[in-house]
């Protein structure tokens, strides 16, 4: 155990604790807007895998990362698209529309995997970027500043997100449709497009999320995300709507992450306890949620429909 | 006429699921119309592919009842697949504690095992939801990702077959269970066994339970309108919590079914999430709403979703294209019979205003003269 605690390890495992968190955050901070605004998008994990396949076999023919990212969010957006036009304007219920979305993105993207692919090769992600000066500061330095531009990306939204929702109008709005619709409405405020607005964003950030896991990983297979987007949903309750709170809940799961991984290389835990340990974010999950929903209140309007009264 | 125009639009919604499989089949460079050929031939095309449609179908229909009872209490129960996990393990612990109790103790035990396995996997999130206010579809989901953990884990280790450490090769799985808890075989020469009977049956019974019964009646009525069913009374925490204990004990019974009524007679997986389950706790909510939400109506449903997903094998072997085509096309259906019911909703609005205008004409007005 003592081995644990060089500065080597403890170094390399806060270093990746940021990097496993940077999927999580993509989609956790894209389901925030949806949430915020009054509609749970429980399709996230089935977008980020069209995500992921979709960067992943765009690198892999043109080997351009950018591109990839562009196409990720791309197809976001249009599953986005279809999720408000399923949530909003149909007014379907949405725990079970965004099981549908979830199985149609796990079912498509194996079957053009399977299709397209066939056999996994690797693909390369974003380089490393050192942000010069800060990246040589010692430990801070190769834990925070050594990372792909993804990563950055994802912690940079954070506050871009919590500055929209609380210093501007689209902020306003959103939180407003989100606790009191027919107040919204009434002041002139369209009900639907902001919600059209936050289930696209989302579903594009959820996309983007999808596109980092499968370019950091530089893999894919079926169902590469294991449930991430299902987490990413759970990570907006536990951080209590807000985007702090919800990179704080990020975190903790890049943490979990990080100390697992380095434990089984390091052989500290034995290969079937791997499986035990694999539980403890669902478990704290669930832990989270019975204190969070103690302690916080969910937007009013979240789930509910919005019809205009005739 | 009236009473069926509400299935127009489930069955419009898989015609249009079909539809898109058939583009998406031309797009990959398959015949379409060869494609689904391929799949009605695999569902239906012998005796044999009938038995396998319906074994199928089993542990589609137990999970699609749990999943009705549950939505009736205005509870939606995602945790199938972890439900079906439990179920299982509960069964296949009890069979390899007690290998030697004879078939006619042995098969209602096992049934008994994987009731409990799962109803506990199921009274987690309800009182979870009942007295704590968690959303119980973020808790069901979460105790899946538990399920297959714990799962994998115990077939790794504790629960391996012997056999497996010695020859190295490791495969997750159990020994061969005791023969005594096999479910007989219906149909000779085919996987057809007791487990589609006793999956009729539980739906007929869950049907009666929900419409018969007072402990029924009250699931239902908290499910229409919680606020008015506290002042009549009823305990609205115990119904929710009821519910889902029920519908967690149904899935856990396709658990069961899955383990004693495979071909290997063990408890398999491969390791990944469905790889035991083959998605059954999400198809089977697929099954459900196709049925409508009601018990009888998810016996034919789910007998059309395992033809689905048996054509897709052959659909695979004939056309070159990945069975998982028929797990997106089961999202669609999903959307789409989700999103239809707005109208349904508006067509029922319409008989019933078109009832009461015809009321009002038939009634003979009455004349003030003042």
């Amino acid at each position: 155990m003592a081995e644990f605690f060089t500065t080597a390890i403890i170094v390399s495992t806060v270093a990746s604790t940021f990097r496993f968190a940077t999927s999580y955050l993509y989609a956790a901070i894209g389901e925030t807007f949806g949430q915020r605004s009054g509609v749970l998008n429980l399709g996230v994990d089935g977008i980020m895998l069209l995500g992921a396949f979709g960067a992943y076999y765009t690198v892999l023919k043109s080997g351009n990362l950018w591109l990839a990212l562009a196409v990720a969010a791309a197809i976001g957006m249009l599953m986005g698209l279809a999720m408000a036009y399923a949530s909003v304007t149909l007014q379907a219920e949405q725990g079970i529309s965004g099981i549908g979305f979830y199985l149609f993105g796990l079912g498509l993207s194996d079957l053009l995997f399977q299709k397209l692919v066939g056999t996994p090769l690797p693909i390369d992600g974003f380089p490393n970027l050192r942000i010069p000066l800060l990246a040589d500061i010692p430990i801070v330095g190769e834990m925070l500043f050594d990372h792909s531009i993804i990563v950055y990306g994802a912690f940079l939204l954070v506050p871009v997100a919590a500055f929209v929702l609380n210093r501007t109008t689209v902020g306003l709005n959103i939180r407003a449709v989100g606790e009191n619709p027919e107040a919204a409405d009434t002041l002139g405020v369209s009900v639907a497009k902001v919600r059209y607005f936050t289930v696209i964003l989302g579903s594009t950030l959820a996309g983007i999320g999808g596109a980092a896991l499968a370019t950091e990983l530089g893999i894919f297979q079926q169902n590469l995300t294991a449930g991430q987007g299902f987490i990413a949903v759970a990570l907006v309750y536990f951080g209590a709507w807000r985007p702090l709170g919800v990179m704080f809940g990020a975190l903790l799961y890049g943490f979990v992450a990080a100390v697992v991984l380095q434990l089984k290389t390091l052989g500290v835990i034995p290969l079937g306890a791997s499986d035990l340990a694999a539980m403890l974010p669902a478990l704290i999950t669930i832990l989270a949620l019975v204190v969070a929903v103690q302690r916080e209140r969910q937007p009013a309007a979240l789930t509910k429909p919005y019809e205009r009264g005739e | 006429m009236r009473r069926w125009a509400g299935a127009v639009f489930p069955v419009a919604a898989v015609v249009a699921a079909l539809l898109v499989g058939g583009v998406t089949l031309a797009l990959l460079g398959a015949d379409p119309l060869e494609g689904f050929r391929a799949m009605i031939e695999g569902a239906f095309g012998s005796g044999r592919a009938l038995a396998d449609t319906t074994s199928k179908a089993v542990p589609l229909l137990l999970v699609g009842v749990g999943i009705t009872i549950a939505f009736r209490a205005n509870v939606i129960n995602i945790g199938g697949e972890g439900q079906i996990i439990l179920g299982a393990l509960f069964a296949t612990i009890f069979a390899l504690a007690v290998p030697d109790l004879p078939a006619g103790l042995m098969i209602p035990a096992l049934l008994i095992a994987g009731f409990v396995g799962g109803a506990i996997w199921g009274a987690i999130p309800g009182a979870l939801k009942a007295y704590f206010n968690v959303n119980e579809i973020l808790s069901t989901i979460m105790l899946n990702i538990v399920a297959v953990q714990l799962m994998n884990y115990l077939l790794r280790g504790p629960l391996i077959d012997p056999a497996e450490i010695e020859a190295g090769t490791r495969i997750p799985q159990t020994m061969r269970l005791a023969p005594s808890g096999d479910l007989p075989v219906l149909l000779e020469g085919t996987r057809l066994n007791l487990g589609a009977v006793i999956a009729v049956l539980f739906a007929i019974a869950a049907y009666v339970f929900l419409w018969r019964t007072t402990a029924g009646f009250r699931i239902r009525a908290v499910g229409l309108n919680p606020h008015a069913s506290r002042y009549a009374g009823i305990k609205v925490k115990r119904s929710i919590v009821a519910a889902l204990t029920l519908s967690g004990a149904l899935c856990g019974l396709a658990g069961v079914i899955l383990v004693f009524g495979s071909e290997s007679h063990r408890f398999v997986t491969d390791g990944s999430s469905t790889g035991f389950t083959g998605n059954a706790g999400f198809n089977g909510i697929v099954a459900a709403l196709f049925g409508g939400l009601h018990p009888i109506g998810t016996i034919p449903a789910s007998f059309l979703f395992g033809a689905l997903l048996v054509g897709a094998n052959k659909l695979q072997r004939v056309v070159q294209v990945p069975a998982a085509l028929v797990v997106a096309l089961n999202g669609l259906v999903v959307v789409f019979v989700v999103s239809s019911a707005i109208w349904k909703r508006r067509l029922e609005q319409r008989y019933l205003l078109e009832d009461s205008a015809k009321e009002l004409v038939d009634q003979p007005a009455e004349v003030d003269d003042g």
